[in-house]
């Protein structure tokens, strides 16, 4: 067909006359819809400019973080003990205010502002960036927010902000062991991955909530918002959701803390139970506790100040801080080393005369029991705490294999709880003295070593966790916080599996059930040291009391007499376990300047085994 | 003609200027305005990425590429792209549906085709292929056309715009339909026939828009009408965008104090929405002097066509001129609310090598129109 047509006669003059035309003729269309582009831009950028330019200056388009939930933290039977709860927040931005100062003042006429808060501010105003919302209230009751929302459109930069903010119900009751959340420093903001962190404003201090505080935190969410001059967020443009923080789940128990609690009354001291069979802290106590709310929203300087200068020492971490010499609580472990290493025979016995002498030495080293305890075996010893017996079994056994022996059992290291801030207290040896004092070995400290004075000092956690060990023959389980971990979304628990030690080498199993049936002698026979708890007892509990010297506490010169008399009294303490044939629970009480072990911190023990073990019946 | 006549001198002088660019088959005016064009595009494009001089590279990678692209198109004779032109066409379609049926898939449309070395838009080639097509058989015989011919050249065009339009791609099919359609117009279509479709197309606006349109090609025309009904959306582009065009004023905010680009706003800021980011920054003046430089051109390319010496380089010329003025329009119509928005860059200036390259090589053909002119001459 193409061929067929390309034969006819072509008129190039007609051709090139008829594109020409149209060539005109669409060179009038351009220049028509050139005019019409014109006249388009004529009216934005002449006639309305005044319009778009404000619509220009008053736009921002911001990325802003959606911080993501805090994980929740339940007790192991589920009792909320940390949790997320709806608070405003009064906050600036200094971009859009002209003067700060004054619009303090101007705020203050609306809501109470303290000078605690615009010292807060003011720190804060130094590092942050000029766009970014900085907190001058937290906490506002819904009274001020509604007072604030009618001045709000007068007050440029001024802005109220809907938030979560940390609750812990139980207050002071989980203090030590969850620790708090309270404002980011800027040193810790280097130590985390800083962007995910821009939308949270409280990082975990100390406690749970600082070991787990990656496991707590989540992820965060970003929107994209536009907001206008004054920076207030007009409309959301797109948004990614934040993840949520896993929530925790606790091996604690928290009703041990509050009978504990209730059973230390105004005493100072520390109360860490375990289950030795895997290791889990049923309960890490430490009195005087303190509220954490106070710190969740930066604690006033008065208050800080308080607790800070407390003699009692209430943010004082006595479980996993706090270094007590273990008084006689030591003597079962001693007195296992003495059989295990066969220094004794379980046959042996002595004359306690009430006092114990070295060669060549005037000093008398004396028994508790001025008149002593005549003929003792070990396990009299035990029983009754016979002080003269430790000072022999100790001198013949000696400085080295006291030390490597009581070593087995976590003494002088951190036991690897996860919590920060642990202390490995001290296992005193010949190789320490000499590096850290630079003296030899002295007999007669061998001798107060072996019953549990002298250098010698243990943490509560320490203790409890070597006396889970002594519990169970030698197995040990690292003790651990943590009982599960849960994702909010899926909901099913993520079990934290107990982590194994090293078992305790058995030379022979006599020897351990010697030592468990002496310290069952403690409380369910008539001269033990802590007979007083066996009334009405329906299981049987294995323990040992301690009465420590005090020394190493250290107060200010100026406190009165009595109150220094009060310091100087001796540490009651007592490690248990129950029930002693099957046990379940290993416990370690200090009770600070309480007196003896077996009137003042036995019967704690004993309400604390009393709760645990009548719910372990239950279940 | 008085036209003819300033055309003639405007174009020997040139000659004696420039002997040696005219062996070299360069048109020195369009070359010189197009280099003009390309630079003040690097400029606004360093802008516009908040100075992402990686960007900034790539296209000027693009330019290299598609400026050689030009220069070796220029040097072919248009007597040869005539002979082509109908092969290229069939490549063109194959290619099309080959696409339709594998081609990769990117932003929610079946636009490329993927060869292990390269991707390319198929419909690129059609771009220019459809017009060569269309020039090639019209021009067999004297203008106007026939109804006949007229028909058959109204189906060839339909295929590809087609084609293209299913992928969908709603820009490049407009682009193709209207180099197809100024082909007809320049060849003498009857006005009669112009506006009769023309009122057809606007009697059957329900079925097209019932049946043709897609959901977001719907969405689009609607956001137009009422830019606040969707403004998450496209209506978002186009609030932006104007916010952006206006606050430029008469003198602009100054090169990179565009605050709408720098802050964020303006989607595709570096491709179809460039011209937010240039009359932002260079205001009403700015604006006029672009429209200055793509009408001069816009002018140059009409004179290539008007002194084009064969009915076949004519209309191409013609065609291919008309349509980079449509890219112009459409994209600043769309960009300062005035049409809906399709995918139309602004030629030259927008980021993306596709276009440039085709573009280029459309005003190769330019080029080589003119060139090549005393050559068939003589």
């Amino acid at each position: 067909m193409a061929q067929f047509d390309s034969l006819a006669i072509k008129d190039h003059l007609r051709d090139e006359q008829v594109f020409s035309r149209r060539l005109i003729v669409t060179t009038v269309f351009i220049s028509l819809f050139i005019i019409i582009l014109i006249a388009r831009l004529i009216y934005l950028q002449i006639l309305n400019q005044q319009h778009y330019k404000t619509l220009s200056e008053n736009n921002r388009v911001s990325i802003k973080p959606i911080q993501p939930i805090r994980g929740l933290i339940y007790d192991r039977n589920g009792i909320l003990l940390a949790e997320n709860i709806p608070s405003f927040t009064l906050e600036l931005i200094p971009e859009h205010i002209e003067n700060i100062p004054q619009l303090i003042k101007e705020l203050q006429r609306v809501i109470t502002i303290t000078d605690h808060d615009i010292k807060r501010f003011n720190k804060k105003l130094k590092y942050k960036r000029r766009f970014e919302g900085i907190t001058l209230r937290y906490r506002l009751n819904e009274d001020e927010v509604a007072r604030l929302s009618v001045k709000q459109y007068s007050l440029p930069g001024v802005e109220i902000r809907a938030e979560l903010s940390r609750n812990y119900p139980l207050g002071r009751l989980t203090a030590h062991t969850l620790g708090y959340v309270s404002s980011i420093s800027e040193r810790e903001l280097q130590k985390v991955d800083a962007s995910n962190y821009s939308g949270t404003s409280r990082i975990g201090k100390i406690g749970i909530e600082k070991k787990y505080e990656k496991t707590l935190h989540g992820k965060i969410g970003l929107q994209k918002v536009e907001t206008n001059a004054s920076g207030r967020i007009l409309r959301i443009l797109n948004r990614e959701l934040p993840v949520p923080g896993n929530n925790l789940y606790l091996n604690i128990d928290i009703r041990l803390h509050a009978i504990a609690e209730k059973a230390f009354a105004d005493n100072s001291g520390s109360l860490v139970a375990i289950d030795p069979n895997n290791g889990s802290v049923l309960a890490l106590t430490s009195f005087p506790s303190f509220d954490p709310n106070l710190f969740v929203n930066g604690i006033d300087t008065e208050n800080y100040k308080r607790l800070r200068t407390s003699p009692d020492q209430p943010l004082f971490n006595r479980a996993i801080q706090g270094r007590y010499p273990p008084g006689s609580t030591i003597k079962p472990f001693i007195g296992l080393a003495g059989l295990e290493l066969e220094v004794i025979k379980n046959s042996d016995s002595m004359s306690c005369p009430g006092f114990y002498m070295l060669k060549n030495d005037e000093r008398r080293y004396r028994d508790w029991k001025k008149r002593g305890h005549d003929d003792t075996d070990l396990r009299k010893a035990i029983i009754e705490s016979c002080d003269v017996y430790f000072y022999d079994l100790a001198l013949n056994m000696g400085i080295d294999n006291m030390s490597s022996y009581l070593a087995q059992f976590g003494f002088g290291q951190k036991t690897g709880l996860d919590l920060h801030g642990e202390s490995a207290a001290l296992l005193p040896s010949r190789q320490w003295k000499r590096k850290t004092r630079r003296l030899p070995w002295f007999p007669g400290e061998t001798l107060i070593t072996g019953i549990g004075q002298g250098f010698m000092l243990t943490t509560p956690l320490q203790l409890a966790t070597a006396t889970a060990n002594l519990a169970l023959n030698g197995i040990r389980q690292r003790p651990q916080m943590i009982y599960a971990i849960q994702d909010p979304k899926i909901e099913i628990l993520n079990l934290r599996p107990p982590k194994s030690l090293d078992r305790i080498e058995i030379k022979q199993q006599s020897n351990w059930d010697y030592v468990h049936n002496a310290m069952k002698g403690v409380v369910h026979t008539l001269h033990g040291t802590a007979r007083s708890i066996n009334r009405g007892l329906k299981y049987k509990i294995a323990g040992k009391t301690g009465t420590a010297q005090v020394h190493g506490i250290k107060q200010d010169e100026e406190y009165d007499e009595e109150k220094i008399a009060k310091k100087l009294r001796d540490h009651a303490l007592f490690i248990a376990y129950a029930p002693a044939d099957e046990p379940k629970i290993a416990l370690a009480i200090i009770v600070e300047n309480g007196g003896h072990g077996g009137s003042v911190a036995a019967p704690i023990a004993r309400k604390v085994i009393d709760e645990y073990l009548s719910k372990e019946n239950k279940k | 003609m008085i036209l003819d006549q300033e055309q003639n001198l405007a174009t020997s002088n040139s000659v004696i200027r420039n002997k040696s660019l005219q062996r070299l088959h360069i048109d020195f005016p369009l070359f010189i305005a197009l280099l003009l064009l390309l630079t003040i595009g690097i400029f606004v494009l360093y802008s516009a990425t908040g100075k992402n001089m990686a960007v900034v590279n790539r296209q000027i990678i693009h330019i290299v590429i598609a400026t050689v692209a030009m220069l070796a198109i220029a040097q072919i004779q248009p007597r040869t792209i005539q002979f082509w032109a109908p092969w290229l066409f069939l490549l063109g379609v194959v290619l099309l549906v080959i696409v339709l049926l594998v081609g990769d898939i990117g932003k929610g449309a079946q636009r490329w085709l993927n060869l292990g070395f390269f991707r390319f838009q198929p419909s690129e080639i059609m771009k220019l292929a459809l017009p060569m097509m269309l020039a090639w058989y019209i021009s067999e015989l004297s203008l106007p056309p026939t109804g006949k011919r007229i028909l058959t050249a109204v189906f060839l065009l339909t295929v590809p715009t087609l084609l293209v339009a299913k992928q969908p791609d709603l820009g490049t099919a407009l682009l193709i339909a209207s180099s197809g359609f100024f082909v007809l117009l320049l060849a003498g279509l009857k006005w009669r026939m112009i506006f009769s479709v023309v009122i057809m197309i606007v009697a059957s606006a329900p079925l097209i828009w019932s049946y043709v349109l897609h959901d977001y090609q719907r969405g689009r025309i609607l956001t137009l009408l009422n830019p606040g009904n969707d403004p998450l959306g496209s209506g978002y582009h186009i609030i932006q965008s104007t916010i952006a065009i206006g606050s430029g004023s008469l003198y602009g905010k100054g090169w990179l104090n565009g605050t709408q680009s720098h802050l964020d706003f303006l989607p595709e800021r570096s491709t179809d929405f460039i011209f937010a980011v240039f009359s932002e920054e260079f205001g009403f003046i700015g604006c006029m002097l672009l429209l200055l430089l793509y009408l001069y051109i816009i002018g140059r390319c009409l004179v290539i066509a008007n002194q084009a010496q064969d009915t076949f380089s004519r209309l191409l010329a013609g065609s291919l001129t008309l349509t980079f003025f449509v890219y112009i329009f459409v994209n600043i119509g769309m960009v300062s609310g005035i049409l809906p928005v399709v995918g139309v860059p602004l030629p030259l200036i927008s980021y993306g090598g596709t276009s440039i390259v085709t573009l280029m090589m459309a005003f190769g053909i330019l080029m080589s129109i003119q060139t090549h002119r005393r050559l068939i001459g003589n």
